[in-house]
């Protein structure tokens, strides 16, 4: 049987969910191993060990791991694969940074952003934003595969995979962490909120889009998202912009205000199960895939909306 | 300080792909074609570097067709300095790429190679750090700030929970995301300017790389078309529906 190494993401406290979904399509190529690289990671490793599906976990604990530093994490990756098949990591932001450097080490054409496993060496993929689906079988000894959490289930917490620790292969001495300014929010996060409330450009300025989106945010137990439009005016952070070249979400309700459906937008969120727009203009692009359509100005309409929930 | 930055024609942001009815590909026949977007950024914080003394040139090269002259002129006319195209007719997989960049690299010992973090046709998002293993330098992925302090390198990252900032050491390999900077419109002297500039015409066999695919494409199709919708006539009739649906 196969043997999978797939990466832990994690934020050196907590296993972030993206990996739960790597997990169950690593699950597909064969017997599954986490690597959690880190520094103070045992609780991290604890919590993979507990993932459905998982065999084993590797634990390389070293200062040199903390920040996921790609010069350092890569070297330890490249001795591993010795004894794997492929190297599967969720296409996070840590994922998409270390895999193609792993990839280039081990001479392995790079599948990213896997939706579905067609067969031991076939996947299909997104390109071109989602507008097309291409089918794609790799010819290399070894994969190396990022993958699309939307695409793939979570896998639960039934495991109790034992937990080994392994060498380091220490500081390359190329990179440090100087800082980090993480956003703090009481929300759900974005990539797994059951529902994520959206807003784009046409909410003005920061304090408008705080006003307006964030009370309806709170009553529904949504996350919030933004168009790049909507980050670029600074109305939001970085981390919640939602599209091909920010995040990508499939919740069960996504509320799109203002936003006008931009090709680029809709590649990350189309996958949602029911998707709500409020836009006033009636010929934005939103409403051709919105399940639910509401033309209307979104100043009135979603302070009432709040309102009668 | 020498700067490389790596360049790729694509479909125009603008343009709505169409996937070919024999499931071969996406149809760029007559389509606009741009220079990639992220790329644009980075060549325009290339510029941005040697109009404050901390960059003496500015190296453009694309792996590409003939027709990738466009885009190459196009960052001439930005203000970059020569180009490099390294031709080729058949398309080459991002490990290709940078193997091609990696000798190029070698050859040139650019203090700071810019790219974009991804092209917005493969949407692969490999090339730059390939290139960094290659090279066995650090890389700054998804920057949205960039400061070059000496011999170091100060990128600020958009990742998932954030920013993140990383100091690397130079030779350094950064790609860039939207919020790095605005680039400009070349102007017309720009324009001008940029035919006379130097621009070599390469192979990839010129750098000694093969660029045989390791993965073949079986089909592109199309992705599953949502059903149409319905249209509520206010805010009650959607308070109605999204009860019906549980999410109030
Ligand atoms: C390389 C590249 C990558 C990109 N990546 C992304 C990405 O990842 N995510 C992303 O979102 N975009 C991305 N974009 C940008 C994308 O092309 C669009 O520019 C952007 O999505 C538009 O944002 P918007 O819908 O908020 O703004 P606009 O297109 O300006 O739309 C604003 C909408 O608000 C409506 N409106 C205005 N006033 C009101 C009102 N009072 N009430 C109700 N409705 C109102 C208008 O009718 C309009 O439809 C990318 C672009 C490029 C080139």
């Amino acid at each position: 049987m196969a043997q999978i190494l797939v990466w832990a993401d994690h934020d050196g406290a907590v296993l972030k969910d993206a990996t739960r979904n790597a997990v169950t399509a690593a699950a597909q190529l064969g017997a599954v191993h986490v690597l959690v690289a880190g520094s103070g990671v045992a609780g991290v490793a604890q919590a993979a060990a507990m993932i459905s599906g998982v065999a084993k976990v590797l634990v390389a604990d070293d200062a040199a791991y903390a920040h996921g530093l790609a010069e350092n994490v890569a070297p330890l990756i490249l001795g591993l694969m010795a004894d794997h098949d492929a190297f599967v990591a969720p296409a996070t932001t840590t994922g998409k940074n270390i895999a193609p450097r792993v990839a280039a080490l081990l001479d392995v054409a790079q599948i990213s952003e896997i939706l579905s496993v067609e067969g031991p060496k076939r996947f299909t993929r997104p390109i071109y934003a989602g507008n097309a689906i291409a089918t794609v079988e790799s010819s290399d000894a070894k994969l190396v595969i990022t993958v699309r959490g939307t695409a793939f289930a979570k896998a639960g917490d039934a495991g109790s995979a034992q937990i080994e620790t392994i060498g380091t292969t220490g500081d390359r001495g190329q990179s440090s962490f100087i800082g980090a300014e993480v956003a703090t929010s009481e929300r759900p996060e974005l990539t797994s909120a059951r529902v994520v409330v959206s807003g784009g450009r046409a909410l003005k300025d920061a304090p408008t889009f705080e006003q307006v989106l964030f009370p309806l945010a709170d009553r529904l137990g949504a996350a919030v998202g933004a168009s790049r439009a909507a980050v670029d005016a600074g109305y939001a952070p970085n981390d919640c912009q939602v599209g091909q070249t920010g995040k990508i979400v499939a919740p069960e309700v996504y509320i799109a205000v203002g936003i006008s459906g931009a090709i680029q937008h809709l590649a990350g969120m189309k996958d949602s199960k029911i998707i709500v727009a409020i836009n006033k203009d009636e010929e934005a692009p939103i409403f051709q895939i919105a399940d639910i359509a509401l033309v209307a100005d979104l100043f009135e309409a979603v302070p009432a909306l709040t309102a009668s929930l | 300080m020498k700067i490389m930055v790596p360049v790729k024609r694509v479909l125009d942001y603008n343009v709505k792909p169409r996937v070919k009815a024999d499931g071969s590909g996406v149809d760029l026949a007559n389509a606009k074609m741009s220079l990639n977007p992220f790329d644009e950024i980075a060549v325009e914080e290339a510029v941005r570097l040697k109009e404050q003394g901390i960059a003496s040139e500015v190296l453009v090269v694309s792996v590409g067709q003939a027709k990738a002259q466009d885009v190459l002129r196009t960052a001439l006319a930005m203000g970059a300095d020569r180009a490099i195209l390294v031709q080729c007719d058949t398309e080459v997989e991002p490990l290709a790429i940078a193997k091609i960049l990696q000798v190029i690299a070698d050859d040139e010992a650019p203090g700071l190679i810019l790219l974009g973090k991804q092209a917005i046709d493969d949407d692969s998002n490999q090339v730059g750090q390939m290139l960094a293993a290659l090279l066995g330098r650090p890389q700054g992925t998804f920057a949205s700030k960039l400061v070059v302090e000496g011999d170091h390198v100060l990128v600020t990252r958009e990742v998932d929970g954030g920013l993140e900032t990383l100091r690397l050491s130079l030779p350094a390999i950064v790609t860039t995301d939207l919020r790095l900077n605005e680039p400009r419109y070349a102007s017309l002297p720009g324009i001008m300017k940029a035919k006379s500039k130097p621009l070599a015409t390469k192979t990839p066999a010129d750098y000694g790389v093969d660029v045989t695919p390791r993965l073949t494409t079986l089909k592109v199709s199309e992705p599953a078309v949502r059903g149409a919708g319905i249209r509520v006539a206010d805010v009650a009739g959607l308070v109605v529906k999204l009860r019906e649906l549980g999410v109030a």
